[in-house]
């Protein structure tokens, strides 16, 4: 049968578009390799947060001191741990399934391949089951995703023992007493957190001149001494020349302002970014045109291949599932011909460590290379009553507007719970506030909520509560 | 108080018919009542009443063609002040059909008015006529202000209508929306300009009170500035003497005296200017961007002082009336204006208007062009004047006359041409039996 639209790939971007295409009335089909609901809940953001916040408990626990309480000396059954994480992932990738058969999405499990067609590029699916299936649609979207990126040339390749990727993370062979994590960004940062707080001894290699790099410096700042505290140790603006595995160890070689040194480890991770998954679809016979290893998309997620869409992580940066999903759903409402909100809104990015980093916007040094006229304000939480009761008075608020306008130009935010935080300032952005709106804004007291009020009073010096 | 607006029946809708009313005024009305009928060339919809209340006021009368979307139709009282429109943001005060200000009813002004360049295909404008509330995002109020533009003119591509900051970039790279010039057909309703406060400008807050805007006056505000502005005028003066024809005038109401109809001078007025237009039909046009329209008969618009603001009903043909006739009809018409009890055919459409402010003992003054009329008149005070006769001293009964021309249409010899014609009728009205 002829479908108005299929899907390829199963992710937080391939679900979510499949099912607003379906409530537009289109006939859709999903293709799926491996697991409903791609890395996202298989092998990405929600089992890390499972993982995390056993952690996160883990470290409460062995505080209880601080807020008065007395007890045992806590322990951990790592492979429990996993075990948590691994049913969280399964529960909703059950979910993903659920929600196909409710918008009567058809499933295919199995690997597809493009071939020119009619309206829309032929898709081919190597069955999971055995044999192939061949099916036409007016419309095709990518949602293939991406995975880690490795670097043969220097042995940063996952060998599934002691040099990781996040997938072995997730699903770990043992608890590493040492670690090596390569690359600051949030994937490695989530990972150094999460087993730093199991004990092991963790060694963050960043190529850059700061941690998570995509962040405001402020933050990078801020993120370092907090994490340096929990015993982090740093080696910035490091190159890695060689990742080998030797006996029960992983030596990693790095280059630091001329020197040489070499890390070793009882294992590594190598996080230093993705590469689109776009090898065997048969892009190069339909003649897609790509970008920097990711197909090349337009602000409605069309290719230049007539019929042919694609979204999320195989479409370029940044790599998050909320992007995705954005993009996915815009095209699903685009090809049948629905008014578009076209907003373009700025993607939020959270990092979920210990201490959270969430932001949303431009960076303060963004907008300084564009040239933008900026008021900035900041709140620190050690100043925020909430956060002291809480014993979370690590991190703060920044806020960045246009001078002239008001207008909300970017938000960042370090410390606890700041990841369900960070939404304000994105519905604020989305709305197109100005310092006017978030400063007229009542915000519950008391909460850490309050400091995204006073960095917006600070932006004109009008701060209350410091 | 709730306005009920003309509501979209597609995206794309811009204006329709108001078919029929299913309700009339003092009618309670449910959530879900069908309370009338919109046509468009495509389709016919009933519109539904999304609160409850009392029809307080019927604003478009049926068969009213040319409604723009968003516009106030009817008014409920009873609900609570929220907007009763599936597809506005917001209303607030909408003028009474009947409370068109000088010339025409908003309606008629929004249907003239050549839409915005859209930026999005479906966008629509947040704003209504009457000068409702506009939705708009908060930066796009602090851009509006700060790039002086009028965010009515502005059509909305957000949620609901809304403008948001590509509007006014959009309306910022393509030059619309202009608080101050270059909008005057573009804007679908304006206020004055607001450039600065009063109490940017020394006046202190509390000094004064504020009378809200209606709608009358705003589209008298905006009509005549657009007018003034845009249009370039120059007015002709001429004294002409008025004893023959307050002569004939005692004669011709004594004549009348069975009939209980009394002429005024202003009724006198009025022929002698449809009469001269006859003689100089040049002077009797409408400037349009196809052509100049020469109007085929006399529609005399006369100025009426009302509560609020004015009106300007017309006597249709008044080259073919008799005096008695337009006495008859002024007196109807200036009644019922100010009853406001017009109906819209009563004050839309006239060719050429008369402004008197004789009664109040006004020697002189010009009149601003009433669009889309090539000419205005405007009556001073008749008074005892000494004139120069023969070389001699004397004294005649004198009242200055304006007439204010649309250049664009009327050239100085033409206004001249007419002027000299009314003059001769007025101080001979003999010639108007001729």
């Amino acid at each position: 049968m002829a479908y108005d639209l299929v899907v390829i790939g199963s992710g937080p971007g391939g679900y979510e578009g499949a099912i607003r295409a379906a409530q537009n009335g289109l006939k859709v089909a999903i293709v799926e390799r491996e697991l409903l609901g791609g890395i996202c809940l298989n092998w990405g953001c929600i089992p890390t947060k499972a993982l995390l916040k056993s952690a996160e408990v883990f470290d409460k626990i062995n505080h209880l001191g601080d807020y008065g309480l007395t007890g045992e000396k806590p322990g951990f059954d790592f492979e429990k741990v996993v075990a948590r994480s691994r049913a969280v992932a399964k529960q909703l990738n059950g979910g993903v399934g659920y929600l196909m058969k409710k918008n009567k999405i058809d499933v295919i499990e199995g690997f597809a391949t493009l071939e020119p067609g009619k309206d829309a590029p032929k898709v081919i699916v190597k069955l999971n089951k055995g044999g192939e299936q061949v099916v036409e649609a007016k419309n095709v979207m990518l949602a293939v995703g991406a995975r880690a990126r490795e670097i043969p040339a220097i042995g940063a390749v996952s060998d599934g023992d002691r040099i990781w990727t996040y997938r072995n993370a997730l699903s770990p062979n043992r608890m590493p007493k040492s670690l090596v994590v390569i690359g600051s960004g949030a994937i490695g940062i989530e990972f150094a957190s999460f087993y730093r707080s199991l004990g092991a001894e963790v060694t963050v290699v960043e190529a850059l001149d700061r941690i998570l790099p995509v962040e405001d410096k402020e933050v990078s700042a801020e993120a370092q001494k907090a994490f340096e505290k929990r015993g982090f140790k740093f080696r910035i603006g490091a190159k890695v020349t060689k990742v080998e595995k030797k006996g029960d160890a992983v030596n990693v070689s790095v280059e630091v302002g001329g020197k040489s040194e070499i890390l070793t480890a009882e294992g590594c991770i190598v996080a230093v970014g993705i590469v689109a998954n776009t090898e065997n679809l048969g892009l190069e016979k339909l003649g897609v045109e790509m970008d920097r290893g990711h197909i090349k998309n337009d602000s409605h997620g069309k290719t230049n291949v007539k019929g042919l869409y694609a979204i999320g992580d195989c479409a370029g940066p940044p790599w998050l599932a909320h992007k995705a999903s954005h993009e996915a759903v815009h095209a699903a409402d685009y090809m049948a011909g629905r008014k578009l909100s076209n907003l373009n809104p700025p993607i939020p990015g959270c990092t979920y460590a210990t201490p959270e980093v969430a932001s949303v916007g431009i960076t303060e040094q963004g907008a300084k290379e564009k040239g933008l006229d900026v008021k900035i304000g900041r709140f620190p939480f050690k100043a925020n009553g909430k956060a002291i009761a809480a014993g979370e008075p690590g991190g703060f608020v920044k806020v960045i507007f246009d001078k002239k306008t008001g207008a909300l130009l970017g938000a960042h935010l370090i410390g606890a719970n700041v990841t369900e935080m960070v939404q304000g300032f994105c519905l604020a952005i989305t709305m197109e506030a100005t310092e006017e709106d978030l400063q007229g804004t009542v915000f519950p007291h008391p909460t850490m909520s309050e400091a995204i009020l006073e960095a917006s009073l600070d932006a004109d010096g009008r701060m209350i509560n410091l | 108080m709730t306005d009920i607006l003309m509501p979209a029946l597609s995206p794309t809708m811009e204006e329709g018919i108001l078919a029929k009313w299913h309700v009339k005024v003092g009618d309670t009305v449910s959530a879900g009542d069908v309370i009338a009928e919109i046509e468009t060339d495509k389709a016919t919809m009933e519109v539904e009443a999304v609160d409850e209340g009392t029809v307080e006021a019927i604003l478009i009368e049926a068969g009213t063609e040319g409604v723009k979307v968003n516009t106030p139709i009817a008014r409920l009282s009873g609900g609570d002040a929220a907007p009763a429109s599936k597809v506005s943001p917001a209303a607030v005060e909408a003028p009474k059909t009947t409370e068109a200000a000088k010339a025409e009813p908003k309606q008629t002004e929004q249907a003239k008015a050549a839409p915005v360049a859209a930026s999005a295909p479906a966008a629509t404008s947040a704003a209504t006529s009457s000068g409702a509330r506009v939705a708009a995002s908060p930066l796009a109020r602090r851009l509006a202000e700060i790039n002086k533009l009028d965010l009515k003119a502005i059509p909305g591509s957000g949620p609901h209508g809304r403008v948001i900051k590509r509007d006014i970039e959009a309306a910022l790279a393509g030059g619309t929306g202009k608080a101050a010039p270059a909008a005057s057909n573009s804007a679908p309703a304006a206020e004055p300009r607001k450039v600065q406060s009063l109490e940017q400008l020394g006046i202190p807050a509390g000094s004064y009170d504020l009378v809200p805007l209606d709608g009358m006056r705003k589209v008298i505000a905006r009509r005549l500035t657009d007018s003034f502005r845009d249009i370039p005028h120059f007015p002709l003066t001429v004294d002409i003497e008025l004893d023959n024809l307050l002569a004939a005038r005692t004669k011709i109401n004594t004549a009348l005296e069975s009939q209980g109809v009394k002429v005024s001078v202003n009724d006198i007025v009025i022929k002698a200017v449809a009469l001269a237009l006859k003689q100089v039909p040049e002077a009797n046009a409408s400037f349009t961007p196809d052509g100049i329209a020469l109007h085929h008969n006399a529609d005399v618009a006369m100025a009426v002082a009302i509560d609020g603001g004015l009106i300007t009903p017309i006597i249709r043909k008044a080259e073919t009336k008799s005096l008695a006739q337009i006495a008859k009809e002024t007196k109807d018409l200036a009644t019922r204006a100010r009853e406001r009890k017009l109906k819209p055919e009563e004050f839309q459409g006239g060719t050429f208007s008369v402004s008197n402010l004789g009664m109040f003992g006004i020697k002189q003054f010009a009149s601003i062009i009433n669009e889309p009329q090539g000419c205005i008149l405007s009556v001073g005070a008749g008074e005892q004047r000494p004139v120069v006769k023969n070389g001699q001293l004397a004294v005649a009964t004198v009242m200055t006359v304006t007439l204010t021309c649309d250049h664009r249409v009327v050239d100085g010899s033409i206004g001249a041409k007419y002027i000299t014609a009314l003059k001769g009728l007025l101080e001979d009205p003999i010639k108007m039996l001729a």
